[in-house]
């Protein structure tokens, strides 16, 4: 039987995933930064996973706004990194697992959470940053990914409450795959930021800390929150940390915290790691 | 024939993509998005005014992009991430079209994150359980 053995959650700031193409890891901006990845890869490297399911969403590489899906799910053997129009070094091609995939959506549609399956899905930002956060070290992908696209881009959006219940749909997917497989879902993107408008620049460091202490603590409050509220607090962008709250859907209601890391600003947000694991006792 | 209002379109300085925005912005995405392609943005950078008018965009929708007014594209229904592929055109990243949007330079722009982030460190004291190297 597959297994759910932790959840992880990472900012994915394309200005991380130029840093890292830059290798400046120990440049004083940076440092602090990626060294509280450490503690997260050394786990990794202890329980070596055989597959990631990678909350994000599209920017605009895989997704134009002819046609968006609330929620996508690769299922594919294979997905690649792309040119997003702005000089981001494309990043090898990462290995799925097409049966694993399908048995998911088999899975999620019966239990009413209707995904569009794609298979095909070129992979931005959103999904390469936080694999290169976690396994850039190796020399191949050590683990398998599967892409789960969350529209966060194009309202109207789906809720935090709804993002939860998928996490939840999604830990009885995994728990009925008849293989054994060790399986970390990592919620990324946010934590507070604005792009666009005059409002553009704002980080708000007591509601990020906020919200990591409620998802860990007491997700129920994040997912009685309004879209709209969180997008007043933590910016029009801030909004994808509904993403996390799949990732903590699919873990116990209690949780164990292995690692808990804030830093701010990176680039022009509030960024914010977490590794999770299903309570012990 | 109305759009919804919302909530959020209270908040103040913010233009949330929604369909309003979208269906009026969408020759303009459209463009951004064909960036993603090399050859395209050789053909647009070639000829920014005739690719414009190969996309259909309005006269100004058109203008705005020559002229790299970013504030006037979210106006006109340009979402921020296709923003960035035009921004680029003007040796711009997002970042700097941050500061744009509000008439700041680029490092005024970023002395305001770092004065809303001071003090961080602080707080994860003050809530505990946070790694500190």
């Amino acid at each position: 039987m597959a297994k759910i053995i932790g959840g992880l959650t990472t900012s994915h700031i394309p200005a991380v995933g130029n840093a890292m193409a830059s290798k400046l890891e120990q440049d004083p901006y940076w440092k602090r930064f990626f060294d509280g990845y450490e503690p997260v890869k050394q786990w990794l490297d202890e329980v070596k996973p055989d597959l990631a399911i990678i909350v994000y969403n599209d920017h605009g590489l895989n997704f134009f706004l002819d046609k968006v899906p609330t929620f996508a799910l690769g299922c594919a053997d294979s997905y690649q990194n792309a040119d997003e129009g702005w000089g981001i070094p494309a990043s090898a091609d990462v290995p799925g697992d097409a049966q694993f995939s399908w048995h998911l959506a088999e899975s999620l549609i019966r239990q009413e959470f209707d995904i569009t399956t794609c298979q095909e899905m070129l992979v931005d930002h959103g999904f390469m940053v936080p694999m290169n956060l976690f396994w850039r070290q190796y020399e191949q992908w050590p683990v398998k990914a599967i892409p789960l696209a969350v529209n966060t881009v194009q309202h109207p959006l789906t809720s935090a409450a709804r993002c939860y219940k998928l996490g939840k749909a999604l830990r009885k997917a995994v728990e009925s795959y008849p293989e054994d497989m060790k399986v970390v879902v990592i919620g990324t993107g946010g934590l507070s930021h604005q792009l666009q408008g005059e409002r553009a620049g704002i980080i708000d460091v007591d509601f990020d800390l906020k919200c990591i202490d409620k998802i860990i603590n007491e997700p129920q409050w994040m997912a009685d929150l309004s879209n709209d509220y969180i997008m007043e607090k933590a910016g029009t962008e801030g909004i994808e940390v509904i993403m996390w709250m799949v990732m903590r859907g699919a873990l116990t209601d209690r949780v164990d915290v292995l690692h808990k890391h804030y830093h701010a600003p990176i680039s022009n947000t509030g960024a914010g790691v977490l590794l999770l694991t299903d309570a012990e006792s | 024939m109305v759009w919804n209002r919302h909530e959020y379109d209270d908040i103040p300085g913010t233009y949330v993509f929604d369909g309003k925005r979208a269906n009026s912005g969408y020759a303009l995405n459209r463009m951004a998005f064909s960036f993603n392609s090399e050859a395209n943005r050789k053909e647009f950078a070639a000829d920014m005014d005739a690719y414009c008018r190969k996309y259909g965009l309005s006269d100004e929708q058109r203008e705005a992009v020559l002229n790299g007014e970013f504030l006037k594209l979210l106006h006109l229904g340009c979402n921020v991430y296709y923003l960035a592929k035009i921004a680029v055109f003007h040796g711009l990243n997002v970042q700097d079209a941050g500061a744009a949007f509000q008439g700041i330079t680029a490092d005024q722009f970023r002395q305001k994150l770092l004065d809303q982030s001071a003090g961080f460190q602080d707080r994860l004291q003050q809530e505990g359980g946070y790694w500190h190297g």
